[in-house]
């Protein structure tokens, strides 16, 4: 099977319970499981192939340009994890089918999972690190929401915040991090970064890859100092708990260290932070464990530990060590799973998980017994199990480890750190499973339903295995993973017995010590609880606090409701930005000669400058304002003409109408004067930055206007092959409809959304206070006798059979001569609208046949429809074709595949421009204007009936 | 000609972000349809003045105006068109929801408490 179909699996999986919500949670587990078990199936069918040396590639070309692909790999490391995840994966589906109550959302939560499941595969399957990127971010957004799956718990949320501040703030430098190695690299591709080994480390970026890099698996993976997310994230339900800290989630940064191992490790650097950071981690993680009274915070901070162990192990740089961390990736993942699911069981049917509520549960629960007591003793690391021999190993490893100059060090420190955790592995033992019955367990305590059972008893049973025959059951994989993190051909020595050595000794002198632990638990307790000791919450919340205090302050700033305030700020903040950027940027004064003034531009601009003044001075007089506008766009489409833009012209004059047209029906419902409520001063202050930002901008346009171009321009080449490629003479309209009809396509998509939200604004306006509002509307101005006089009705209905030939005329000629989709939809419009205003609402509507919603969505499917038969001839999307057509009567002409595109852009931007108006008509109705069933007011046909 | 042009973007652009400035919304209005005259005529004028040269193809000539900035505003003026229209509608329930015309966030609509910065864990 493909890797990237391996990888796709889980999101297929992600979706399934989603759409079979109502079929129950049997159903939803079920497609879960089967999508996981096939998956799983496409991974194991290529282990012989990855047992010969070779690596299972797909490489999908995504943005090549960015040198993102979307390049899949399996090798020994991804196939290791691969079956952590999908293997563990399977037996949790299982285990949260019996442990979630009935009343829980359990197709929610299954989509989490398998989103959560996806993403982990895409991280260990990846060969892009850009694409590794996006399935980390994807693993930080999706545990976030399995740890707050229970939403109604406030440390639910709290732990999911945490999380999701802490992975993904080193989420965030990693990605910087890998965009340098990239960088030093060449490529994105993880197989051409782990040739790059020599290269890498000489670069003086190195440190800094390193660091950032290193932030983000250490925060993943919960090494100090950022170990104090992962307690936090136990409030999620315990089957998150088993999955996300075992084999998953807080295993990806130990799967990047390994990935990236051959080219980062190796170095002083690499050593000393990262061993010495997993050491630290190490034996604090187990240090905290043992004093810890819930079960399921007790095992979080043994999985800090263990990671690491992993983690100081990676940071070793030698290939045995390598080996050594493999290995116990596999055990720890085997029996730390095990064990989650053995505290869920006993929280399920003791109803408590607190150690100190509990004891004696070796008789009530035997199953539990056996599966809890045999896992936590190989965390401790007791023979004949698998946690003993990667134990030795590590501890071996340790022995050979040299810290500045200092050989005793790492391995008495690591010895600390196993004497610790077998501290807490046999507290986990003793104080739950043996002691007295107690009569006081919140539930009555039995052994759970196989359901619950069976997935840590396989784990378990696997933990004895590998234990035994770790050959047979570990070997070849730790074999395969280990030589693709080393790239060398490890052959792992994995034996129960090594000799008297010096690890053995070490292993021994643990034991011993956490049996002493256990004995002098309680008195160390006590003493514990009388030391201060940090508090990592606190702290995080207080850094947050300030942090939001700082936001909130910055932002009330500029932004403190005044929206005045904030475009001042804005507008300012341009201006010196333009000013900065012009000082610096070498301008070498004017290339180009002015052209000369003649006299109608001149009386032209003298216009518009009074227009523009007298607006400004009598703008609170809102009629005079708006006769003003149309002056001003009037004089704006005639620069158009003059300066040869005869489309731009067109364009212009027909929205000056339509616009017009607007504000005058919103004028109606405003108040007719703006009320004078600014201080002198304010205006003042105003005026001033208006004229600053109006004279940079004009200074700014008189500069460029004046300068030839900077780079060659690609006008060039649409003039040239406008006609050539798009069968049009008309340069402005094939752009259009043709070179760039994607961009076209997307506005006329706004404009249509335009229309459509100003319809459900009004229709929430016609409800509620506005709406009484408007029910109760009295009209401050006096009525027109006659609103629809018989000359005006006569005159447009003369006028509307040629004003839509003529929108016809420029939209067929619109490829050739200037016109087109939009200036033919805005006549139409005009047109149309000139009905409703002269024959009234009630009789134009009633011949209106298509709801203007309807026009929009036609407009948008025609253009959409027409780009899309491009693929059918094998094109890209909106290619567009012509050809000449010879009809009997007629003269030959063209008939180009862009006029569907044109159809739609006429349809969408007449339907936008009339759902637009006629909202706004709607809200003039409701405020009890009549409507008219008849055209006009005072007929003469009806008058001389009557008589 | 070019001075012409620039000083009429300069004077429209400052009387628009006047009319921005001012506290009542036909205003704003008013002053965001003067900006767009403004913005739309200054992107247009990024392909140089030209005269007499329309970017129609025709035989035996062989200089034409820039077409790209033109393609670029014409939707830009149709979507200006939109933009107002949005705008407007949002003026007018403003004023029939809120029983006045003003454009700023009355101190009631803020969120209470935000800027003493008790905001954070738990809400």
């Amino acid at each position: 099977m493909s890797p990237a179909l391996i990888a796709a699996l889980p999101f297929i999986g992600a979706l399934l319970p989603g759409l079979l919500i109502r079929s129950g949670r049997d159903v939803a587990a079920m497609v879960c499981g089967t999508a996981t078990f096939v998956a799983l199936l496409g991974l194991c069918l290529h282990i012989p192939a990855i047992m010969a040396g070779e690596v299972i590639t797909t490489r999908i070309d995504w943005l090549p340009q960015l040198g993102l692909n979307a390049n899949f790999r399996i090798d020994g490391l991804g196939l290791l994890f691969g079956i952590l995840i999908l293997g563990i994966g399977l037996l949790i589906i299982t285990y949260a089918r019996f442990y979630l109550a009935r009343h829980e959302p359990v197709g929610v939560f299954y989509t989490y999972l398998m989103l959560f499941q996806g993403a982990m595969m895409g991280i260990v399957l990846s060969d892009n690190i850009l694409l590794l990127l996006i399935f980390w971010e994807l693993t930080s957004l999706s545990s976030f929401l399995l740890i707050g799956y229970w939403k109604h718990l406030p440390e639910g949320r709290q732990g999911a915040r945490m999380a999701l501040t802490v992975t993904g703030m080193g989420g965030l430098a990693m990605i910087a991090g890998m965009l340098i190695l990239g960088n030093i690299a060449g490529s994105y591709d993880i197989s051409d970064i782990l040739n790059a080994r020599e290269a890498i480390q000489a670069s003086p970026l190195y440190l800094p890859a390193l660091l950032l890099i290193l932030l983000g698996a250490f925060t993943k993976s919960a090494q100090f100092p950022f170990h104090f997310w992962l307690p936090h994230a136990m409030a999620a339900p315990t089957p998150v708990s088993a999955y996300l800290h075992s084999a998953t989630m807080v295993k990806a940064g130990l799967f990047l260290m390994a990935r990236l191992w051959p080219v980062l490790s190796g170095t002083p650097e690499w050593f000393y932070i990262v061993a010495t950071t997993g050491l630290v981690t190490m034996v604090l993680g187990a240090w905290i464990g043992f004093f810890r009274d819930d079960l399921k915070s007790l095992l979080a901070f043994s999985t800090v530990s263990h990671l690491g162990l992993i983690t100081m192990l990676l940071g070793f740089g030698t290939e045995a060590a390598a080996v050594a961390a493999v290995f116990h990736i596999i055990n720890h993942a085997t029996f730390k799973a095990a064990l989650f699911m053995t505290a869920g069981i006993i929280d399920h049917e003791a109803g408590t998980r607190s150690i100190k509520r509990l004891g004696g549960l070796r008789k009530l629960m035997p199953i539990t017994f056996l599966i809890g007591t045999i896992a936590a003793l190989s965390m401790a690391g007791v023979p004949p199990l698998n946690g003993f021999i990667s134990k030795e190993m590590m501890l071996e490893e340790t022995t050979h480890a040299v810290w500045r100059g200092n050989a005793n060090l790492v391995w008495a420190m690591a010895t600390v750190g196993a004497i610790f955790s077998v501290g807490y592995s046999l507290r986990f033992v003793w104080q739950v499973f043996f002691g007295p019955e107690r009569d006081d367990y919140p539930h009555k305590p039995h052994d759970p339903g196989i359901g619950l059972w069976i997935g840590p008893a396989i784990l378990t049973a696997l933990v004895v295995l590998i234990g035994l025959f770790p050959n047979t059951f570990a070997g070849w994989l730790v074999d395969a993973s280990a030589g693709a993190v080393t790239g060398g051909h490890p052959h792992a020595h994995l034996a129960l017995w090594h000799g008297l050595n010096m690890a053995l000794k070490l292993s021994i002198v643990a034991t011993l010590g956490g049996l002493l632990l256990l004995i002098l638990n309680p008195r160390m307790l006590a003493i514990r609880d009388r030391v201060w000791r940090p508090d990592a919450k606190a702290m995080f919340d207080g850094v947050t606090q300030a942090a939001l205090y700082l936001a909130y302050r910055l932002t009330d700033r500029f932004t403190n409701g005044s929206m005045a305030r904030a475009f001042v700020a804005f507008s300012m903040t341009v201006l010196l930005c333009g000013l900065w950027a012009f000082s610096t940027g070498g301008y070498s004064g004017a290339t180009r000669p002015m052209l000369p003034i003649h006299a109608i531009p001149l009386i032209g601009w003298v216009l518009l400058m009074i227009a523009t003044c007298c607006m400004v001075a009598f703008h609170r007089n809102r009629l005079l304002a708006l006769v003003l506008v149309g002056i001003i766009g009037l004089i704006v489409s005639g620069s158009f003409v003059y300066l040869s833009a005869p489309d731009l012209a067109l364009t212009q004059i027909s929205v000056e109408v339509v616009t017009v047209i607007l504000l005058l029906l919103a004028l109606n419902f405003l108040p007719k004067r703006t009320v004078l409520d600014s201080r002198d001063g304010k205006r003042g202050f105003d005026a001033f930055i208006a004229t600053l930002t109006g004279l940079g901008f004009g200074a700014l346009s008189y500069v460029v206007m004046r300068s030839d171009f900077a780079l060659p321009s690609i006008s060039g080449y649409m003039i040239e092959n406008s006609h050539k490629l798009g069968g049009g003479d008309n340069v402005v309209n094939v752009i259009l409809v043709d070179f760039r009809g994607y961009d076209t396509f997307g506005e006329i998509t706004v404009l249509g959304i335009a229309a459509l939200a100003i319809f459900a604004l009004t229709e929430t306006l016609l409800l509620g206070a506005s709406g009484r509002r408007l029910r109760n509307w009295v009209y401050d101005s006096r009525r027109a006798g006659a609103r629809h006089p018989l000359l005006m009705v006569v005159i447009t209905r003369l006028i509307l059979p040629i004003s839509l030939v003529v929108g016809a005329y420029i939209f067929l000629r619109g490829h050739n001569m200037p016109g087109g989709g939009f200036v033919a939809g805005l006549i139409v419009s005009i047109a149309l609208v000139s009905q409703y205003m002269a024959s009234g609402f009630g009789w134009a509507q009633s011949r209106n046949r298509v709801p203007y919603h309807a026009m929009i969505g036609a407009g948008v499917l025609a253009a959409g429809v027409t780009g899309i038969g491009a693929w059918f001839a094998g094109y890209p999307f909106l290619t567009s074709t012509y050809g000449y057509v010879k009809l009997p009567g007629i003269e030959k002409f063209e008939l180009a595949s862009a006029m569907g595109f044109d159809l739609g852009v006429f349809l969408c931007v007449v339907g936008a421009v009339m759902l637009a108006l006629n909202s706004l008509s709607r809200i003039a109705r409701q405020a009890g204007e009549t409507v008219n069933a008849e055209p006009m007011d005072i007929n003469p046909s009806r008058i001389k009936g009557g008589r | 000609m070019e001075l012409l042009l620039s000083s009429a973007i300069g004077m429209m652009t400052a009387a628009g972000i006047y009319l921005i400035l001012r506290r009542r919304s036909f205003a704003v209005v008013l002053g965001t349809t003067m900006l767009s005259y403004a913005i739309n005529l200054f992107l247009f004028s990024t392909g140089r003045l030209v005269i007499n040269q329309p970017p129609i193809l025709q035989d035996g000539v062989t200089s034409y105006t820039d077409p790209i900035p033109q393609a670029l505003v014409l939707t830009a003026i149709v979507i200006s068109f939109g933009m107002t229209a949005v705008t407007v509608m949002m003026a007018l329930g403003a004023f029939l929801e809120g029983g006045d015309d003003r454009v700023d966030m009355p101190r009631a609509d803020r969120e209470p408490g935000v800027s003493r910065g008790d905001a954070g864990e738990g809400r």
